[in-house]
């Protein structure tokens, strides 16, 4: 995507341009955008808020760990804690942060458009998803729920007193809009491509949205039914789901499962369409097998909806139930190997880059693999009957959506920091907090799956039954203290980056995109003018030449589709 | 405090073992794919950083025959695990014939258990060794989940239908006995001991009636429970209009309303005593017996259902009431003496039309059993 109309920006320009940043300062502007860029913005700060609030109970949930008896909470407040810590974490951070952030910024940019196809709906999509949060923080601040981030009834319909009605429907207002942002992307990547912008010319970072925005707006819908169905048992008394109004509390499991085992994929797709950047970014490489990548995507997305089933292999469903549902769960782990043996062969002959985004990825490849595959333990049938609902399960989906997914949101932050602000931040402070995380989270994490392995259920405030595990869950409080600080301190420095930070270059990393085409920041409309795509993606030179110089893109003429072999597909 | 380090679970079950050869052979893919990706991506790393003069030429973007070669070994492995699970699995979901059979209510937070012979226990299980347990489960509210990690079994208790899960003990002990799917408040301290015995000395606590002392059979606390709800005006010995008889009833095929048929098993037994209506016999209307839902409780509910199983082999016959199946010896000797007869079918129904404080009142003995039940609920 060397072939854009955009002239280069000066790096460093001493008289600020004009971007979407400073084009206009009042509140109402940032309030009644349209501008995908500030949109973006406006979620980091929403999803940010959530990870913090969801790590401070987080916190609070380690801590009480520490001894078999408690430290400070009741039961009920700890089970009102770790509720709230999944509602947030799941509902109001990792479902929107990588799409609704970096989605929103550079789908647009990297297809060469000048924003989403629907921008008001956008917009709209975070009003909807900031309802949603207030409507959870009122169930959190009149009493709190205490029935578990994942509903089950009869417990949410019936027999809970803590406010499930207020905390549904701020699960239902966050699910609508990720629906929003699902149509929104959809109609984006098929109709605003620029000219020459093939589909085998889109960077994975959008192939993998692609595929969670038909996660979004085919599994949604499910849940949001499902959470409303609980709401007229719980409000109405209409049995739907608790036997004593003639209801089925399995069918629960089945339509809750239905949405929220796809979800799982929502909140990885993107990252790995992150890690798919990181590694051709950093490696100076086109991706290897892209294709099988890109389609790859799609195969997760299509086959996660048929999986939801192993979730309830010791729930009453039938024997024969559990053997299919296993069987397809063994599948879906060939897409993903996929992907982890493409990366590695991406770096094989590339020109490695050590720079903080790319310990992110490192990171990310060691720690979504061991989530990955301990996900073999628990689709296989005979030993999750032992494994299920125990500290096992809480490590695998740790390491797969904090390992993978939040660490992504990290490598994606570091890496589109300088493109979104435009200000440089500290290279070797961003290395210390990415080791850190990745120390921290093993530390956190790898004891959980022992004491699973030797039957500690999860969501067990006292553990006297089992006083046996406390070794265990001091380790782990010790390792969140590290993980903790490795999220602060990047808080630190890219606040103080932006007020003193370098003004970053165009293209910081010398990465391929058309992203890295246009100034740091962008203007308000992206491009001045709709670029033509004249290259192949991740079109890097494989003779380097193109390291540590700061790319000239140059005009190369306007055929939007070249006759050279090699750039076709 | 005291700190030990264990790293594996006992091995106390008869499918304990072969649960661990399933997990240690995942384990070991677990290991080496790992630590393969790891060094693989940190030895790839190092050798083409940028700047080190090594060969980069003839670069290949893509290969279907690689992506093909390094898709079929997890492809491969995976379907192996899923055999090994998969076989695992059936031999933890189907129970053996010979069970001992062993009754479990769930209910916020506690564990409630009906032994055969009538002995209860709370929060405390006792087994033998060496002989295959099954426990039919079911809860009173929310579900919870049976788990004795030394056994590696697990199941959900479920309000509304029975499950079940089976175990072999290997070794005499005390275990874990842990609700293991989060139910309310005191979700963490819903739990207690398994005691496995050698089979002698259980036998013998059997005989001394567990911990207090001998108590009723579940037959026999059944057949009263059977008669202090006047089950018996209109199911008797023969079928009548009013009911049919239930000698024989437990595990036969039924033919329903709408012409179905469906096997008289626990569940569907259960379902027949506290909502009648949702599964009609064919010949009796809507209406004919009325819900017990709200009158019988799950452990009560349990006793009726062996009740009803050990009159099973009885087969109707002749005018013979159900007193004459006690009579015969085959039916535990209820004290059937304390049932008030009520001569008039008009009668009957005013009977269950009445509230349960009136059944109380006319059945000092019944009443008081009541109670003693509740006491186990508290």
């Amino acid at each position: 995507m060397s072939a854009t109309i955009v002239k280069p920006a000066e790096p460093a320009a001493p008289k600020a341009a004009k971007n979407y940043l400073n084009a206009e300062h009042t509140l109402k502007s940032w309030l009644l955008t349209g501008d995908h860029k500030r949109i973006a913005i406006l979620y980091l700060i929403g999803v940010s808020f959530f990870f913090l609030l969801g790590s401070i109970f987080a916190g609070l949930i380690r801590i009480e760990l520490t001894s078999p008896t408690g430290v400070m909470l009741e039961s009920e407040t700890y089970n009102k804690v770790f509720t709230a810590h999944g509602l947030t974490m799941i509902f109001f951070f990792l479902v929107p942060s990588i799409p609704a952030v970096f989605g929103n910024f550079f789908i647009p940019i990297m297809i060469g458009a000048r924003d989403l196809a629907f921008p008001r709906l956008n917009l709209l999509s975070w009003y909807v998803y900031m309802l949603g949060g207030f409507l959870f923080l009122c169930a959190l601040v009149f009493g709190g729920v205490d029935t578990g981030w994942t509903f089950y009834t009869p417990l949410s319909s019936l027999y809970s007193n803590s406010q499930v009605t207020l905390a549904i429907l701020g699960a239902f207002m966050a699910g609508m809009s990720s629906i929003l942002t699902g149509v929104n992307f959809i109609a984006t990547i098929h109709k605003m491509r620029a000219p020459g912008m093939t589909w085998f010319r889109l960077p994975l970072f959008v192939w993998a949205h692609y595929a969670t925005a038909l996660i979004m707006v085919l599994g949604t819908p499910v849940v949001a039914i499902t959470l409303l169905l609980v709401l007229f048992e719980r409000v109405f008394k209409i049995g739907i789901f608790s036997p004593e109004l003639g209801g089925d509390p399995i069918l629960f499991q089945h339509m809750f499962w239905f949405y929220s085992h796809p979800a799982v994929y929502i909140m990885i797709l993107p990252g790995m369409g992150v890690q798919s950047e990181l590694i051709a970014a950093f490696c100076r490489k086109k991706i290897f097998g892209y294709q099988f990548v890109a389609f790859s995507s799609l195969a997760i997305a299509a086959l996660g909806f048929v999986v939801w089933g192993h979730h309830m292999f010791v729930s009453s469903e039938s024997m024969y139930q559990g053997l299919v549902f296993s069987l397809i769960s063994f599948i879906v782990a060939v897409p993903s190997a996929i992907k982890i043996f493409n990366w590695t062969a991406t770096i094989y002959k590339g020109r490695v880059h050590l720079q903080t985004p790319m310990y992110y990825a490192l990171s990310f490849m060691g720690l979504f693999t061991l989530g990955g595959l301990t996900g073999l333990y628990l689709s296989c049938l005979g030993t999750d009957v032992h494994l299920t609902n125990t500290y096992f399960v809480v490590a695998h989906f740790h390491y797969v959506m904090v390992g993978g997914g939040v660490t992504m949101f990290m490598g994606a932050l570091h890496y589109w920091w300088p493109k979104m602000f435009g200000r440089m931040y500290s290279d070797s402070m961003g290395k210390i907090s990415a080791i850190l995380t990745f120390v921290g989270f093993n530390l956190t994490f790898f004891p959980q799956f022992v004491m699973g392995w030797m039957g500690m259920p999860r969501r067990y405030h006292y553990y006297y039954l089992t006083p046996e595990f406390q070794p265990y869950h001091i380790a782990s409080t010790l390792g969140a203290t590290v993980l903790g600080l490795g999220f602060l301190l990047p808080a630190c420095y890219l606040t103080y980056s932006l007020i003193k930070g370098e003004a970053a270059p165009p293209n910081p990393w010398g990465a391929h995109g058309l992203e890295w085409d246009i100034p740091s920041p962008p203007p308000s409309h992206n491009f001045e003018e709709i670029p033509i795509v004249m290259d192949d993606v991740y079109d890097y030179p494989e003779d380097g030449s193109d390291d540590d110089t700061p790319i000239e893109r140059t005009e190369k003429g306007l055929d939007p589709l070249p006759d050279e072999g090699g750039h076709h597909r | 405090m005291k700190f030990n380090f264990p790293f594996a679970p006992e091995e106390a079950s008869t499918l304990a073992a072969q649960h661990d050869m399933v997990f240690y052979t995942i384990t070991a893919l677990t290991v080496f794919f790992t630590l393969a990706v790891a060094l693989v991506v940190l030895v790839l790393v190092v050798r083409y950083r940028h700047g080190n003069k090594v060969d980069r030429s003839n670069l290949v973007h893509h290969s279907d025959k690689l992506e093909i070669a390094w898709s079929l070994p997890p492809l491969f492995l995976g379907l192996v695990v899923f055999f090994f699970g998969a076989q695992l699995y059936v031999a933890e979901r189907v129970p053996p014939k010979n069970c001992y059979e062993v009754f479990v209510i769930g209910k916020q937070w506690m564990w409630h258990i009906q032994h055969p012979n009538g002995i209860r226990e709370n929060n405390t299980l006792h087994i033998p060794v060496g002989k295959p347990v099954k426990l039919t489960m079911i809860s009173q509210d929310v579900i919870h989940a049976f788990y004795i990690p030394e056994f590696r079994t697990q199941f959900y208790v479920v309000p509304g239908r029975y499950t079940q899960e089976w175990f072999q003990a290997t070794q005499p002990g005390t275990y874990h006995m842990l609700c293991n799917l989060y139910c309310g408040t005191q979700h963490s301290e819903m739990g207690g001991t398994v005691v496995a015995m050698a089979p002698q000395d259980f036998a013998k606590w059997l005989q001394n009636g567990g911990d207090d002392g001998m108590p009723q059979t579940l037959e026999a606390r059944g057949a009263e429970i059977f008669s202090r709800n006047a089950c018996d005006n209109c199911h008797t010995g023969v079928s009548t209009e009013r009911g049919p008889t239930l000698l024989g009833v437990a595990g036969s095929t039924q033919v329903l309303e709408d012409g179905t048929k469906a096997v008289a098993d626990q569940n569907y037994l259960r379902e027949a005593i506290l909502h009648p209506s949702s599964k009609l016999v064919k010949g009796y209307p809507y209406g004919t017996m009325p819900e017990y839902a709200q009158q019988i409780s799950e452990d009560d509910t349990l006793a009726l259902i062996a009740y009803l199983k050990s009159i099973s082999s009885i087969t109707a016959q002749s005018q013979g009431q159900n007193v004459a199946a006690v009579q015969s010896g085959i039916v535990p000797a209820a004290p059937m003496v304390t049932k008030p007869r009520m001569a008039d079918g008009a009668l009957a129904t005013e009977h269950f039309a009445k509230t349960s404080t009136v059944q109380e009142g006319n059945l000092a003995v019944g009443a008081l059993a009541t109670e003693k039940g509740d006491e186990y609920k508290k």
